[in-house]
């Protein structure tokens, strides 16, 4: 008997309109857990580098992580991977809600799509009853508008719908797909479920999930629990609010916004506005979103409650969380009523909250700047709040200057062209990035930015905190009870750091403090995506419910994997590596692996060269980011090697001994004379 | 016909829609309590307590299940509350042929809230444990309620009979009957 997991996947071939029911090999399930990782061994397998995005050999694999559905608190996470059209990278975006809890009890651990329909359908899965269903009658429909229809039509209420909306349908790159308040929206995988002629996936299940020591998981389960009531009691001093207690960043409880406003960029992530924040905008802010907010909400069993319903008088009803309350709002400069009422009908197009106002505010400032002109923007309304409406509709419908648009600004600059690409000055691997732009540089996030394969900040970063706290004494009181630490000198790098002098940024943390905060954060969030947890009670907040030390038990008890830190530990970097395998082969290398040129203004080009290596040594890579045949070998990761030396990545001569700095060079310079020929 | 005062005691969960975030962790422990063995599986068909809920509309109510009923209901109703609109039946604990609420999904026998206290017996029915938004509360209180001394069924027949026919009809059918059966 499997546990936790269900051990079937279902495999739909939509070109053929095939459905199979396929047993899975658990032990898979132990080398790479479930979600993200048994995706990644997937795609590895079966979508090599020369597979393009909306090519019908890419897949696209909707996952349930391997805790969910069982009572894991906050366990809830769908994992949608595929090929990125925008980044043409490996894409993991991921959503909460109660898909992937439903998808278990239906008796699966994934839905693998392959091929394309013809025709726009959506699929139906029932406990053992799977189908293809014509889904013509929604072509143009909004993604929430979608379930609507769906649940009505199937005479099934309690049927969770993943779909998207007309911006997936038209394969706009920052696509997103959308299901109830969440939504699975970085690296445009709405764009190839669209491609795919896919408009839904709907589910309903109502069969058992097994746990292997029942009485120890719930025991667990309850620690949990109890220690969410503690945490929320006592949030931490000292940060912003919406980062003191549990979950995603509380943005629809929270009405000060001090913080976002004042710090975070506007507009096409240019402009600081360090006194924005009055008491005038406060209490105007503060009502627009009480009036708009008709209930606090939350993904499946879980009691934080990082979603709101959001109503506004003669606009349909829709739900909404995190950051995406400011994105709009601040890229066209305007207020919260504007930001709530566009993020309705984005939503409802299915479009990423972070992307999308961005590219907007991309095309205005090109537009400002001459670059684009008035032939580009016909009958375009004159204030800022109108022009995005009209940009958007233009960009999901691919419409004039909107077809160039939705592709992202990366790709929308180089089609342009005429200097466009200098206003698409905040993407990392061609992905726009949250508007950030500060003065001195961050080493953590260096790391962060520059590695990170999530793309997202906000799904890297979490744990240690972001700034040094200013006084010994608060720093003191703060590793008191931070026993989520995998190892104590982590306590020690937070002790000693200052806000100024010698123990301060940019060479304190010093660079191998900074790799290990990196490497603890990183795997938390990986060990995250291949259980379905979700980050607000784990990776994300300080001080979680979740950690190194209780994770290994819940997957002990839970999926009946003897499992410890060590191991755990193992596996989440087999699979991470595994992630940047695929990566390599579709050509990433330390190129690509930068923040924004204008990130910081104050830059220390060695340093960052240091961390760096420094970094890609700590993971076993090499000085160019690939995977070193050894720290392949030591993974169990030979067949990624057997490849890399067959496509010529790496070389059979590597002898990685890793403590030898010259030996090390050779290497690396022969890897280099191969990438080149 | 008065009875004897007795003690009784009465468990209630106060349920309150508006502080329910919709997370359904209580169908989830709830279904996992019940589970042979304990905890050894979870599926949220099978729980004996069940939120309603039509996020878009902004409804969510948990309802926890009561008695069986042989029959749906001859005219349903519809509740508009603070104008929103709550379908029939949303309130009615009745595992009952109208819906598959409250139904073993494999053998549809109906479910019944035992308020967790088949064995262990829990100190507070478990949904209200993990219910960490207090929709649900817990409350127990003591009554003092007077037992009232029962008519037998047999003497309440009897009645309505005597009122229908006659004291004296009857003794005349009981003699009759009476002399038939020993003769």
């Amino acid at each position: 008997m499997r546990y936790a997991e269900t051990g079937f996947n279902l495999e739909i071939d939509l070109t053929r309109g095939n459905i199979e029911r396929v047993a899975t090999d658990p032990r898979d399930t132990e080398l790479y857990l479930g979600g993200l990782g048994t995706n990644a061994k997937i795609l590895w397998e079966r979508v090599p580098p020369e597979v393009e995005p909306f090519s019908p050999d890419n897949l696209l694999i909707f996952a349930a992580g391997l805790l969910c559905g069982t009572p894991a608190i906050g366990c809830n996470r769908t994992i949608v991977s595929t090929i990125s059209p925008q980044t043409m990278l490996m894409a993991f975006s991921m959503m909460g809600g109660f898909w992937a809890p439903e998808l278990k009890y239906a008796g699966y651990d994934k839905v693998i799509f392959r091929g394309k329909s013809p025709e726009l359908v959506y699929l139906w899965i029932n406990n053992d009853k799977v189908e293809i269903r014509d889904a013509s009658h929604l072509k143009g429909k909004g993604a929430i508008e979608t379930a609507e229809l769906i649940q009505q039509e199937l005479n099934e209420p309690k049927a969770q719908v993943a779909a998207i909306g007309l911006a997936g349908e038209n394969r706009v790159y920052f696509a997103s797909i959308e299901q109830g308040k969440s939504s699975a929206s970085r690296g445009g995988i709405g764009a190839v479920m669209g491609d795919k002629g896919l408009k839904a996936i709907v589910v309903r299940g109502t069969q058992d999930l097994n746990i292997a020591v029942p009485g120890e998981f719930l025991e667990l389960c309850n620690e949990v629990l109890d220690y969410i009531k503690e945490r929320e009691e006592k949030p931490i001093p000292g940060v912003m609010p919406i980062l003191a207690g549990l979950g995603s960043p509380q943005e629809m409880k929270i009405h000060d916004e001090k913080w976002h406003t004042e710090s975070f960029m506007w507009g096409n992530s240019r402009e600081r506005r360090k006194d924005f924040w009055t008491e005038e905008v406060a209490n105007e802010w503060t009502k627009t979103m009480e009036d708009a907010r008709k209930r606090l909400i939350s993904c499946y069993n879980c009691p934080m409650k990082c979603g709101a319903t959001i109503s506004i008088p003669g606009l349909p009803t829709y739900m909404m969380k995190c950051f995406s309350k400011l994105t709009y709002t601040m890229a066209a400069f305007s207020n919260l009523d504007f930001g709530l009422r566009i993020a309705q009908r984005a939503t409802e197009y299915g479009v990423d909250a972070f992307s999308a106002p961005q590219v907007m505010a991309f095309a205005l400032e090109l537009y400002e700047n001459g670059i684009l002109t008035n032939d580009d923007f016909p009958e375009m309304p004159s204030d800022n709040e109108g022009r995005f409406f009209w940009l958007l509709d233009r960009i999901v419908r691919r419409e004039g200057i909107g077809d160039v648009l939705a592709n992202g600004t990366y790709w929308a600059a180089k089609e342009i062209g005429k200097d466009a690409e200098a206003y698409a000055h905040n993407n990392i691997k061609k992905h726009e990035q949250m508007p950030l732009k500060l003065s001195m540089l961050n080493p953590i996030y260096f790391l962060m930015y520059s590695t990170g394969e999530k793309i997202s900040i906000t799904q890297i970063e979490g744990q240690f905190p972001q700034m040094p706290f200013p006084t010994r004494e608060e720093r003191e009181e703060f590793v008191k009870d931070w026993f989520q630490v995998p190892d104590e000198k982590f306590k020690q790098y937070f002790l000693d750091w200052e806000l100024r002098g010698e123990n301060s940024f940019p060479y304190y943390p010093t660079v191998g403090m900074c790799c290990d905060i990196v490497d603890w954060q990183e795997r938390m969030h990986y060990i995250d995506d291949a259980l379905g947890m979700c980050s607000g009670l784990s990776s994300f907040p300080l001080k979680p419910p979740y950690h190194i030390h209780n994770f290994p038990k819940f997957i002990s008890t839970g999926a009946g994997i003897d499992m410890d830190e060590a191991r755990l530990t193992q596996a989440a970097k087999r699979y991470r590596t595994l992630v940047r395998a695929i990566n390599i082969g579709r050509g990433m290398r330390r190129k690509d692996e930068k923040p924004p040129e204008n990130h910081w203004k104050k830059r220390f080009p060695e340093l960052e060269a240091e961390l760096l290596d420094e970094y890609y040594n700590l993971k076993g890579w090499n000085k160019d980011g690939i995977p070193t045949k050894k720290s392949l070998h030591e993974l169990g990761l030979d067949y990624v090697s057997d490849d890399f030396i067959k496509r010529g990545i790496l070389t059979e001569i590597e002898n990685g001994t890793s403590n030898d700095t010259s030996a090390k060079n050779e290497k690396n310079k022969v890897e280099d004379m191969n990438h080149e020929g | 016909m008065k009875g004897e005062k007795k003690k009784k005691i009465i468990k209630t969960i106060k349920i309150d829609v508006d502080s329910c975030n919709g997370c359904r962790a209580c169908e989830v422990i709830c279904s996992a309590f019940h589970a042979s063995p304990k905890y050894s599986s979870n599926n949220p068909a099978r729980s004996r307590i069940r939120v309603i809920r039509y996020p878009i509309a902004d409804i969510y109510v948990p309802v926890y299940a009561g008695e069986y009923a042989v029959a749906e209901c001859a005219g349903r109703d519809k509740y508009t509350i603070d104008g929103k609109e709550y379908d029939e039946c949303a309130f009615c604990r009745a595992s009952c042929p109208s819906r598959d609420l409250f139904k073993e999904p494999d053998s549809s026998l109906p479910l019944k809230c035992d308020m967790c206290e088949s064995d262990p017996s829990q100190k507070m029915p478990l949904c209200v444990q993990w219910c960490l938004n207090d929709a649900l509360i817990f409350e127990e209180r003591e009554e003092e309620v007077e037992e009232e001394v029962k008519q037998e069924d047999l003497e309440i027949g009897l009645e309505s009979l005597a009122n229908k026919y006659g004291m004296d009809k009857i003794m005349d059918v009981v003699a009759r009957m009476s002399t038939s059966k020993k003769g």
